[in-house]
């Protein structure tokens, strides 16, 4: 096969329904999403050529492509940090698909997070997972000292930011009313039909005290989320509308790692975010003012707004305001999380977010944004541009 | 059989010991000793945290374990609440610690109430107790 640059689109997108107990394997739920995304895309399972997911999946890509029936496959790749691994899975297909590597490029997230194990519990082997390839390597330090869960490290992360800019829990409620209005509107959403007040955020018991409550975390959830990106050319023949890949970057700065990382210089900023939005502002020649949404890991609320001003959409320390003025609102300047988030939607290591990002493009989300030609999608360590055609 | 005048047994400690990986298994050997010390690179002279095998500025594998001042201010810092971690009694005050060699490093901040906590306060090395006969670093208000 020749070798030429070829553009990368996404062809389809699918997912399992997000729940508390899915009732079936994770394995599964991979095949389920999987499966969807072809569909919708319109190519058979059997064409996949290349695989992707994240180090800490653990369905193994023989036993998917067995499900799938997947003739021949060509490459395989897994993304390390955790949840920062979501953009970074668009980015590889992207690469593969560029280099004249593959045709069909599925990429996948499926877990039992909620009825199988917890992320947000303490101590146990998920949670343990410091080992090489999950980019979180020194989250054993901090163990013996009682930061145990995702929560305690993410608050240990923004709290020097929330202190400098003199933000507080309530600001944070902001973030969490408007997307779980979002997600009220999104029949796909846990929290459907579902909206919350900012004293509810504030009457939501304290995880992280006083930086952190119950309703500025992600959910826990079971489901599965897959993407098919294929070359532009090719997705202009099937089923939908191609979503183009204008850019996508990763970017792990020097001492920077996913959410124990507290030994960069200065904790007031999110240097791998910036990384990303330099490399993407870079490739694309476009600029913040040029994005219509954007859908932004929000593990934890704080991080909304150390990733939107990473990207420019506001000035240092200014996020807070910007969101409470209405910013990420859907007729504010920056529409965000439009499914809701992975507070409002579901936590489906953010892939959903991703999927949500497709959606605006094709003009199919729940709730809509006008005239989208541009959104961003970022899960800080990665992102990606993506663009009606 | 326990005699009747012995004094009561201190509580066990519950509080996790390290996790010890080769390229950290210094430190923790010396906290054992209550001896808080750091990565200093032999040929260059720059503080490393966490511990690497190699120096990341002059590539030197001449790596020296130095007694560190233990001297350092509460850089940022969160009480978990939910769940309760495990191995505490009651929520601790987790922090990382700016160190005055440059480094950071998480730990407690102990002897000081939920409410006197502050950004930036000098703290001061001692150490603590764990499961399995082991010390960890955490840290103190500085003594005058």
């Amino acid at each position: 096969m020749a070798r030429t640059f070829t553009e990368a689109a996404i062809a389809g997108i699918g997912q399992t329904e997000f729940s508390k107990a899915s009732g079936r394997s994770e394995l599964q739920l991979a095949a389920e999403c999987s499966l969807a995304a072809c569909q919708d895309a319109g190519i058979s399972p059997h064409d996949i050529d290349g695989m992707i997911t994240f180090t800490i999946d653990n369905s193994d890509e023989v036993n998917l492509a067995r499900c799938l029936g997947v003739k021949d496959l060509a490459y395989t790749t897994r993304i390390p940090g955790g949840g920062a691994a979501a953009a970074a899975t668009i980015y590889q297909a992207m690469a593969m698909v560029n280099a004249g590597l593959c045709n069909n490029v599925l990429i996948w997230r499926a877990m039992n997070e909620r009825s199988q194990y917890r992320f947000g519990q303490n101590p146990n082997q998920q949670m343990m997972s410091y080992q090489s390839g999950n980019g979180t390597g020194s989250l054993l330090w901090c163990v013996p000292y009682g930061a145990m869960t995702p929560a305690s490290w993410g608050a240990l992360q923004a709290q020097r930011y929330m202190h400098t800019y003199g933000v507080t829990n309530r600001d944070l409620g902001y973030i969490s009313v408007q997307q779980r209005k979002y997600a009220a509107n999104n029949p796909a959403a846990w929290f459907y039909g579902k909206p919350i007040t900012l004293e509810d955020h504030q009457n939501s018991k304290w995880i992280q005290e006083p930086w952190l409550r119950m309703l500025d975390c992600c959910q826990e959830s079971d489901g599965g989320v897959a993407i098919l990106v294929t070359s532009l050319e090719r997705a202009r023949d099937l089923k939908q509308k191609p979503v183009r890949i204008l850019g996508a970057a990763q970017s792990i700065p020097y001492n920077v790692e996913v959410i124990s990382n507290y030994y960069h210089d200065d904790l007031t900023v999110m240097p791998e975010a910036q990384g990303v939005a330099k490399r993407l502002w870079k490739q694309t020649g476009l600029r913040p003012s040029d994005m219509q949404a954007a859908m932004i890991y929000d593990a934890f609320t704080p991080h909304v707004l150390l990733q939107l001003e990473a990207f420019g959409f506001c000035k240092r320390g200014e996020a807070a305001e910007w969101v409470k003025a209405g910013g990420m609102a859907i007729d504010g300047e920056l529409p965000v999380n439009t499914n809701g988030g992975l507070t409002g939607e579901a936590y489906i290591h953010g892939m959903n977010s991703m999927a949500e990002g497709v959606r605006q493009i094709r003009g199919t989300s729940p709730n809509q944004v006008q005239r989208v030609q541009n959104v961003l999608i970022s899960s800080g360590m990665a992102g990606a541009i993506l663009s009606k055609d | 059989m326990t005699a009747p005048t012995d004094p009561p047994a201190a509580p066990k400690p519950t509080r996790i010991a390290p996790i010890v990986t080769l390229d950290a298994k210094s430190f923790w050997e010396a906290a054992d000793q209550e001896k808080f010390i750091g990565q200093k690179c032999g040929d260059c002279g720059k503080f490393t945290f966490p511990p690497r095998p190699m120096c990341p500025h002059c590539h030197s594998l001449n790596r020296q374990d130095v007694e560190l001042s233990g001297k350092g201010t509460v850089h940022a810092w969160t009480i978990p609440r939910h769940p309760h971690p495990f191995g505490f009694r009651e929520s601790p005050i987790v922090a990382v610690i700016q160190l005055a060699e440059g480094i950071r490093f998480v730990s407690n901040v102990v002897g000081v109430g939920y409410d006197e906590i502050r950004q930036d306060m000098e703290v001061e090395v001692c150490f603590e107790p764990t499961m399995n006969n082991h010390k960890v670093p955490v840290f103190r208000p500085r003594s005058k």
